[in-house]
């Protein structure tokens, strides 16, 4: 391996996060260069020296202020495409009522209107709370960093904390 | 059994305000200890931090587990840091024009609190308050991406692939940048890493 490629490995070596035969690639290296080996003991004292810098606390009032902001935001409401993906136990007893209905519907003539009035008040009313919902979800959204997009969702571990 | 992450922001996403309090209590101190050396000022840690937890609370509707929670945390609070120690550069430009600016002035703000019983001999004390003075002003030294580099993988131990991800670069990239950051910090740190090297 030449002192260039070592560049990308030197500080991995440090941390011990390279894989072995990385590992043993730099050992091979260094056991011949003089200014490779120098270089690591001295990555490694810097790497030492970062270690001493104490953590620090947050402030007693740090969760409270958190509290504060999160308190002060627009509860969430229903938004327009909710009404699309209504959860799966609601769209069952609604399927069941609705199969229920017909039955009995289908039994007892005359036949009765299996929308009532107040249903299509609120249907009617449907486009205005739309538009409202609309405007109240739009705001918080385009502030938003988009969440990083990557290929490894799943291998969240719990994280190590200092 | 611990919650990961990713579990704990789709129970925030679906209403659970306990877990936002867990993710709170796990990503403080890692969030403001990261910021404070963004950034170098206590208070405007702290402020950032919790400008991350509030957009991050703001995101939970449109939260979709595809990458690393940490990722996505860390890279909203880098973000905000970059941003924030452009602004203040700015800000210290306008500020040693009438007077100048005192030096190390947010130092005292970082005190461990074992230190006084840990060592009562106030020479040795002295010497490593010089010594941690010395070790914070070379990374304050750093051009902000190296220093925002550094930090998360010696502080934060996130792994190359999410950093880079975080800083937007290749990998390869990164590791060329931290070792530019060494290498940088091995210069200005020569007194106390030849101290080190001997031991
Ligand atoms: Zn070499």
């Amino acid at each position: 391996m030449s002192c260039e490629r070592m560049e990308s490995r030197i500080l991995g070596y440090v941390d011990g996060r390279l894989k072995a035969s990385e590992r043993l690639e730099v050992e091979k290296h260094i056991a011949n260069c003089a200014p490779c080996r120098l270089r690591v003991q001295e990555f490694s004292a810097v790497s030492g020296l970062l270690d001493e810098l104490p953590v620090i606390e947050p402030s007693s009032e740090f969760d409270t202020r958190v509290h504060a902001l999160v308190a002060a935001e627009p509860e969430p409401k229903m938004s327009w495409w909710a009404w699309l993906h209504v959860s799966p136990r609601v769209a069952l007893v609604a399927s069941l009522l609705l199969v229920m209905a017909v039955y009995v519907g289908y039994r007892s003539s005359p036949v009765q209107p299996l929308i009532t009035n107040d249903d299509q008040a609120m249907m009617q009313d449907l486009p205005v709370l739309e538009d409202h919902d609309l405007l109240q979800n739009f705001e918080p959204l385009k502030e938003l960093p988009p969440p990083v997009q990557a290929d490894q969702a799943n291998e969240e571990q719990p994280q190590q904390q200092m | 059994m611990v919650r990961t992450d990713v579990q704990l922001m789709l129970d925030v996403k679906a209403g659970d305000g306990t877990s936002f309090e867990l993710l709170l209590q796990r990503y403080r101190t890692p969030l403001v200890n990261f910021l404070f050396r963004m950034v170098r000022n206590r208070e405007q840690a702290e402020d950032l931090a919790q400008e991350v937890f509030l957009r991050v609370y703001r995101a939970r509707e449109d939260y979709v587990p595809s990458a690393k929670f940490t990722t996505w945390l860390f890279r909203i609070a880098t973000n905000l840091a970059l941003n924030s120690v452009r602004d203040n550069r700015y800000q210290k430009l306008e500020v040693s024009i009438d007077a100048p600016v005192t030096v190390d002035a947010e130092d005292g703000d970082e005190r461990p609190l074992d230190v006084p019983e840990k060592h009562p001999n106030i020479e040795q004390h002295l010497v490593e308050d010089a010594r941690r003075k010395m070790i914070r002003h070379a990374i304050d030294k750093l051009p902000e991406k190296q220093r925002a580099a550094v930090l998360l993988h010696k502080y934060e131990e996130l792994d190359y692939a999410e950093i880079a991800k975080i800083l937007n670069c290749s990998e390869s990239a990164l590791k060329s940048l931290l070792f530019r950051a060494y290498e940088a910090l091995r210069v200005e740190l020569a007194p106390l890493v030849a101290q080190q090297a001997k031991h």
